[in-house]
């Protein structure tokens, strides 16, 4: 979102309680007790962050823009959570209200049961690893690992242990004297990742942390981070704009859009049973068809193609039938069949696009709109198809998905 | 045909010579008028006074830098600590120190709220400081005059509210030289240390507060030691300025609080000795150059770490 980017000139902090106050209490925990002066009770299987109702408002009277228009999740303990959404869609803005930067116009933020929505950062147990990693440039490597921990009270034998360990667990041990001016990219996202996580917060937000990298060292961070969070056993709420990290490494995924949480599901849920259109469009390739809901039973339905073919479909969760219904096939999960042969769907193959591993099928429908299928490829397989040739299209028992809208 | 090699050192001859071409002017302008005028006024320093002022060409004495700490006995001509003297060179400095300080402390605020302003209205805001340099710095320090005499405003309202009954005697004083250098050298305060806040990334102020530093830990280990350039730059720009003020002292400061610049301009008017006010000039300028090293160099070995 445009805001996000200028809206941030100085951090706005309450005023309450009153800072200094994190001097004392400082003994910090393992996984139970107070943090800060903040009481965590350690409630295991509960929801690590719970959001109810959170609403945000950016500006006044005319200018107003609801960044986040109530919005209510739970993040369980221990799990790798993705919010996912184009820039604009409020991710951001959730993760700030979850770290404490900006303060929600409404609703609560629970972390394990207690409301820490008018915390100030520096009392939450929680940590971040910013976007452009924002590593003091003014400290080395140890330095800014040693941060949080310093900020707590530690005694200096704990930190330097507590350092040691976290450079051991990153992999940045040689470089640990070096300014952070000094080391490349890939390794100030390791600082930053262990920088976070010397304090051992409850939960870890992580704001597009990988969208600097090259490709080959995201793909290497993406494991990482998931070796990181497996390891540490700490919750990890991880902000993206990328589909593919979102699907790979998220145990649980939120889709957002324009201030709302579309969907919360496993990567295969959100990609196999995409609930709404804009879900089934932002990830993954998509063809959608038009229809009626002939007859529903158990989740199941049978629609009625705008073409006069009845395939089975399975429903969104909530769903009650009202006219017509968009259905949505995944490229993948369609088959190309000889055009006489019992097919869902027949067109004309408008276009073949070889992709190594696969090749995409570029069809167009007797009814004139776009379909596409992908098929894997393997040596000498395939018949021979040419743009032109006319073909049909099974939809299997288990392809199509109703949305809601 | 020339090779590659010969035709890239020819360019770097021509490049060289450009550059010496273009920074000749600058170049004899700071040999002409700053370096030049400070060999003749080492020279002046080593000479015998003149009688009517100027000094005697061609003499060579120690009268002038003696003169600098020591004045003769009138009746038996021994040398005593010249106890004028010393209080104006411990005023000039002491006064100079607490401008500095204190500006630091008005204009580190001040420019950190400029700095956290959206950029349209931080134009404003600098442009409002730098609203003083517009007016001639006599006019201003005139003008402070009329605000902390005896009958200006500050004493006419705190008589009027009835705090006071006596008017406070401002005017004058230290204190009143103190006032109008703060005044006048806060500006230069201010712009620096604005200009470093201005590059501060304040998402490191947000890391901070995200790993339990509190407002006084960010600003003390975070916005502190990232600005500090500005406050260098800051402090050296009232600080010599500060050390040889002379309209502020003579117009705040009365005949009798004098600093150095006033100590020097008497020597070459009243004073009739030019070789002391020339050796007061160099003291001054050998003062502030050790002052500036020091500074440097502790600001610059301090940024370790603390923990």
């Amino acid at each position: 979102m445009h805001r996000d980017s200028d809206r941030v000139i100085a951090p706005q902090l309450p005023s309450r309680p009153a800072y200094g106050d994190n001097q004392t209490g400082t003994h910090l925990p393992q996984r139970a007790g107070s943090l800060n002066g903040v009481i965590v009770p350690e409630q295991p299987g509960k929801n690590a962050i719970e959001v109810r109702g959170v609403r945000k408002v950016f500006g006044t009277g005319e200018n107003q823009v609801a960044a986040l228009d109530t919005v209510s999740v739970s993040i369980r303990e221990n799990e790798f959570f993705t919010l996912l959404g184009p820039s604009g869609c409020g991710k951001t803005t959730l993760l700030r209200l979850i770290a404490g930067f900006d303060f929600p116009t409404a609703g609560e933020i629970l972390l394990h049961g207690q409301d820490i929505a008018p915390l100030p950062p520096f009392k939450r147990p929680v940590n971040t690893v910013f976007q452009s990693y924002a590593l003091f440039p003014h400290m080395t490597v140890a330095q800014n690992i040693g941060f949080g921990l310093e900020m707590l009270g530690k005694p200096k034998a704990e930190i330097e242990a507590r350092v040691a360990q976290m450079l051991k667990l990153v992999k940045m041990e040689a470089l640990k004297a070096r300014r952070t001016s000094q080391i490349s990219g890939g390794q100030q996202q390791r600082v930053a990742l262990a920088r976070a996580l010397a304090p051992q917060p409850k939960v870890l937000l992580l704001d597009e942390p990988l969208s600097a990298l090259d490709y080959k060292l995201r793909k290497e961070m993406q494991i990482e981070l998931k070796r990181l969070q497996h390891e540490t056993g700490i919750t990890f709420i991880f902000v993206t704009h990328d589909q593919e990290e979102a699907l790979t490494m998220s145990d649980r995924i939120a889709v957002m859009s324009a201030g709302k949480i579309l969907q919360v599901g496993t990567p295969r849920d959100i990609y196999d049973r995409p609930a709404e259109r804009f879900v089934a469009d932002f990830i993954g390739e998509s063809n959608f068809l038009k229809g009626e809901v002939k007859s529903m039973a158990d989740g199941r339905a049978i629609v009625r193609l705008a073409s006069g073919t009845e395939i089975p479909a399975s429903l969104p969760e909530g769903f009650t039938p009202s006219g017509g219904i968009t259905l949505v096939v995944r490229p993948e999960h369609a088959q190309i069949c000889p055009a006489e042969a019992n097919a869902s769907l027949s067109g004309t193959v408008e276009n073949i696009v070889y992709l190594g591993t696969d090749t995409h099928f570029h069809l167009k429908l007797d009814d004139g709109s776009a379909f596409i299928v992908r098929r894997q490829n393997s040596r000498g397989g395939g018949e021979a198809l040419a743009p032109g040739s006319r073909v049909g299209v099974v939809i299997g028992e288990n392809a199509a998905q109703v949305l809601k809208d | 045909m020339a090779s590659a090699e010969e035709i890239a050192r020819a360019a770097d001859a021509r490049d060289i010579r450009d550059r010496w071409l273009l920074s000749a002017p600058a170049l004899v302008i700071i040999l002409l008028a700053a370096i030049g005028p400070l060999f003749v006024m080492l020279a002046y320093s080593f000479m015998l006074k003149g009688d009517y002022g100027d000094v005697q060409f061609g003499t060579f004495s120690l009268d002038g830098w003696t003169s600098v700490l020591f004045q003769r006995d009138i009746f038996d001509d021994t040398l005593g600590l010249a106890d004028a003297h010393l209080t104006i060179f411990w005023r000039s400095i002491s006064l100079s120190f607490y401008t500095t300080v204190l500006t630091l402390l008005f204009g580190f605020p001040t420019a950190y709220f400029i700095a956290t302003r959206p950029p349209k209205t931080r134009e404003v805001w600098v442009f409002l400081v730098t609203i003083p340099f517009w007016t001639n710095l006599l006019i201003r320090t005139f003008a402070m005059q009329q605000v902390i005499r005896n009958e200006g405003l500050v004493n006419t309202a705190l008589m009027a509210l009835g705090i006071i009954k006596q008017p406070l005697q401002i005017m004058n004083t230290d204190t009143a030289i103190l006032l109008g250098m703060i005044y006048i050298y806060l500006p230069l305060m201010v712009l620096p240390i604005y200009a470093s806040m201005e590059k501060l990334d304040f998402r490191l102020v947000e890391a901070g507060y995200d790993l339990y530093a509190g407002r006084w830990q960010v600003l003390r280990r975070i916005i502190f030691p990232l600005i500090k350039p500005g406050v260098i730059a800051g402090s050296i720009l009232v600080f010599i300025p500060s050390l040889g003020a002379y309209v502020i002292p003579r117009v705040l400061g009365g005949g009798k609080n004098m600093m150095l610049g006033n100590l020097i301009e008497l020597q070459f008017s009243a004073g009739r000795n030019w070789p002391l006010g020339a050796a007061i000039s160099i003291t001054l300028m050998a003062v502030v150059m050790i002052a500036l090293l020091v500074y440097v160099r502790n600001a610059s070995k301090s940024d370790g770490f603390h923990g």
